[in-house]
């Protein structure tokens, strides 16, 4: 997308080119650019956009917000922006206020369960959670006997073993044993876990489809740059071609990603109709990202293949963030058995439905 | 950004959905009539010229145009829905089909008014068939390298030449055909070529059928011998034909056609595996339908920029390009999985039967209306790098 057309990605492209471009961060081997960029984030509300004005938060629309994570996808983003934005969302929906900072959401895979005994206290395991060392809290969907309560909790009191996704970023696995929420109450009614899961894939789903915006703009000025056999490689058929398809694969996912988010920010309920716009955006985006991202690599050759090129800042990002909130091998089983349960004869009308 | 493509998230408005449950109970009329079976591919040899008739009379032909030509003056996303609801049934639509979505706003756009009174209603009523005459022998995706002649007379031209892969022409009532009138220059070898309309059935044409590999005769070859075409027949600039191609190809390439060809294979897929399906079923049905559900959302958001009088040519020809190879791949993708489907199921003889029908089919779905390789030169011209 050339240039934005609202206040919220405005301020956000704004920020993001000052103090999260591609190339200084990449060359910044100290992450000295990390503090500076929440600072600014911060201060301009944008990561708790998704919270209202009475909970904390800028209370920017759903809309806004799912604009903003495109944005900050384009610049493959490496600060807890999506997720202390979906931690504040989430905390929102049980009228819960944001604190200050950085914050995650766990669990941040459908096949982890938080449990929440008769005394309110949380158990459970979560692996795979974005930035989980750097949260200063945790936004967290729990299971008790009595059904869903969502929970603000302090992220000192989970015990967190450190991993790294293929991005580089932090993935960790956080432990939640009898511990006490700062704030604990129940979920609205039909919000379960499914509803968190689809609400993350989104996000990710926005984030991979500006990540392949990205690489089809630099892959595209490379090859007209890059001299081969005594012309721009960008003037070779294969190339071309290849380049062609890395467009249809970007085209795809931001169709994808950009129609879910406004099936989800004009949605009453999630129905079967957001259902299948939600986990369509999650399984394209992240077939796009495998394809796509192939393809922009191949485009760069060695140079692509090196620490000091900005390209796998967004290649393995893209990739990194298939596996959050259901991967899409996880959301093609659940779309397809949905899909065969309301039989053969439903499936167009459920399609021509959106 | 220097790649900056959009396809915003349109919906379609509520009259379409209304439009949608009157399409519907039409086509439900006709398959309780007897008229067409929606379990079998819609071959596309199969001529329905009452069935056109009764499209054309509820008002589903040319339906964008003006009211004067017999059109509805409804939008393009009206004629989306009508065209997705058509394909999805496998409705014997051939018959009209190119005449609605491409001659008819040629011949608005180019044609002279005596003409256009007396073409565009008979298309609207379903009563005449459209074929298009581009390719030759020598002359496929290479369009400007055509040879056939148009040669001036008095009153008129006399064509000289043979047409290929004629889609429809020996049904066909008109077909609108490019022919040379000039030789190409040396600073732009698209010159020379002009659009003509020609009235078919006529002595100085002859249409000789080709059999498909899917055992269909549907396309031609049109041979024409000293065949007279009045000036009026014209259509568009002589020797311009080149700067009319290009602005139609967005609503020649975009539309649901393009990636719903083979979709009965999905649908009886479904119907196979039952309500409860194993993991390998599902993962794989899952998807499937995400991906069409992709394709069908940036197949509207095309047309939403149709309607709203962009000329999106790059993004029709990504549609069509994704489209049509998803398309050609289902009936691969649906046997791999009918593979582990029990042998008891009930539809199973179906299933089969439109696999090796639709199997047959794929290979012509990246060729027609332009091939792969011409939509990435497009797509890669759009991105700036030719």
């Amino acid at each position: 997308m050339a240039e934005s057309d609202n206040i919220v990605v405005e301020t956000a492209e704004k920020i993001f080119a000052d103090l999260a471009d591609p190339q200084t961060v990449n060359n910044d081997r100290k992450d000295s650019w990390q503090a500076p960029l929440w600072q600014a984030l911060s201060e301009a509300g944008l990561p708790l956009s998704w919270v209202p004005d009475d909970l904390g938060g800028s209370g920017a629309s759903l809309a806004d917000g799912f604009a903003l994570l495109n944005a900050a996808g384009r610049f493959a983003v490496a600060v807890p922006l999506a997720e202390t934005m979906l931690a504040g969302w989430l905390l929102a929906q049980a009228k819960i206020a944001s604190p200050e900072g950085e914050m995650t959401l766990l669990p941040a895979s459908p096949k982890d369960w938080i449990t929440r005994d008769a005394d309110g206290a949380l158990s459970g395991r979560a692996r795979g959670v974005p930035f989980a060392k750097a949260a200063k809290h945790f936004a967290v969907l729990a299971h008790g006997k009595d059904g869903v309560s969502i929970a603000l909790v302090d992220a000192s009191k989970g015990r967190i073993e450190t991993g790294l996704n293929v991005g580089y970023d932090h993935s960790d696995t956080v432990t939640l044993d009898k511990v006490q929420p700062v704030t604990i109450k129940p979920a609205p009614k039909g919000f379960d876990q499914t509803t968190m899961m689809l609400m993350g894939g989104v996000a990710r789903s926005l984030q991979i489809a500006g990540a392949l915006e990205a690489m089809l703009d630099i892959s595209v000025r490379y090859s007209n740059e890059r001299v081969a056999f005594e012309k721009k490689i960008s003037k070779f058929q294969a190339v071309q071609h290849n380049l062609a398809r890395l467009a249809g694969e970007s085209a795809a996912a931001l169709a994808a990603a950009t129609s879910a988010a406004d099936a989800i920010a004009n949605a009453k309920s999630f129905d079967d109709a957001v259902y299948l716009e939600a986990a369509s955006a999650k399984i394209r985006c992240a077939e796009a990202a495998e394809k796509g991202g192939a393809i922009a690599h191949q485009v760069h050759g060695a140079i692509g293949f090196t620490l000091e090129h900005i390209l796998h800042r967004y290649s393995l990002r893209a990739l990194a963030w298939r596996d959050d909130f259901g991967s899409e091998s996880h959301w093609a089983v659940e779309l397809g058995k949905l899909v065969a349960n309301r039989g053969a004869d439903e499936l167009w009308p459920l399609v021509a439905s959106r | 950004m220097t790649a900056a493509l959009r396809f915003d998230p349109i919906r379609l408005p509520e009259k379409c959905e209304q439009l949608r449950k009157e399409v519907r109970a039409f086509l439900a009329e006709e398959i309780a009539a007897g008229t067409f079976d929606p379990h079998k591919p819609n071959r596309e040899d199969t001529d329905a010229p009452e069935f056109s008739r009764r499209v054309g009379a509820k008002g589903w032909l040319g339906m964008t145009w003006p009211k004067k030509y017999g059109g509805q003056e409804r939008s393009f996303l009206e004629r989306y829905v009508v065209t997705e609801e058509m394909r999805v049934a496998n409705a014997p639509t051939r018959r009209f089909f190119v005449a609605d979505r491409q001659s008819g706003p040629v011949l608005i756009k180019y044609a002279p008014e005596h003409i256009k009174m007396d073409i565009l209603p008979r298309i609207c009523r379903g009563e005449i068939c459209f074929a298009i005459g581009m390719s030759e022998p020598n002359s496929g995706s290479d369009l400007f390298a055509a040879k056939t002649r148009a040669t001036k007379t008095d009153g008129g031209y006399l064509i000289n030449g043979t047409k290929i892969w004629t889609s429809s022409a020996h049904i066909a009532d008109y077909m609108i055909a490019i022919f040379r009138t000039s030789q190409p220059t040396k600073e732009n070898r698209r010159h020379g070529l002009t659009q003509f309309l020609v009235k078919m059935k006529q002595p100085g044409i002859q249409v000789n059928p080709i059999g498909q590999i899917t055992g269909q005769y549907e396309f031609n070859e049109v041979v024409f011998t000293d065949f007279f075409v009045p000036d009026d027949h014209v259509l568009g600039e002589v020797d311009g034909a080149w700067k009319q191609a290009t602005s139609e190809l967005a609503y020649e390439r975009s539309g649901p056609e393009r990636f719903l060809e083979t979709y009965y294979v999905l649908t009886e897929l479904v119907r196979a595996v039952g309500p409860n399906p194993d993991t390998r079923s599902a993962e794989g049905i899952g998807r499937l339908v995400a991906q069409l559900h992709t394709m069908r959302r940036m197949s509207v958001s095309v047309a939403g920029m149709l309607e709203a009088g962009k000329e999106p040519v790059v993004e029709a020809s990504i549609v069509k390009d994704i489209g049509t190879v998803w398309e050609q791949q289902l009936p691969h993708r649906v046997r791999d999985l009918a593979a582990f489907v029990e042998e008891t199921a009930s539809n199973r003889e179906t299933l089969e039967r439109q696999l090796d029908f639709a199997i047959k089919t794929a290979p012509k779905l990246t060729i027609q209306g332009g091939t792969t390789e011409v939509l990435r030169g497009i797509i890669a011209r759009g991105l700036g790098l030719r």
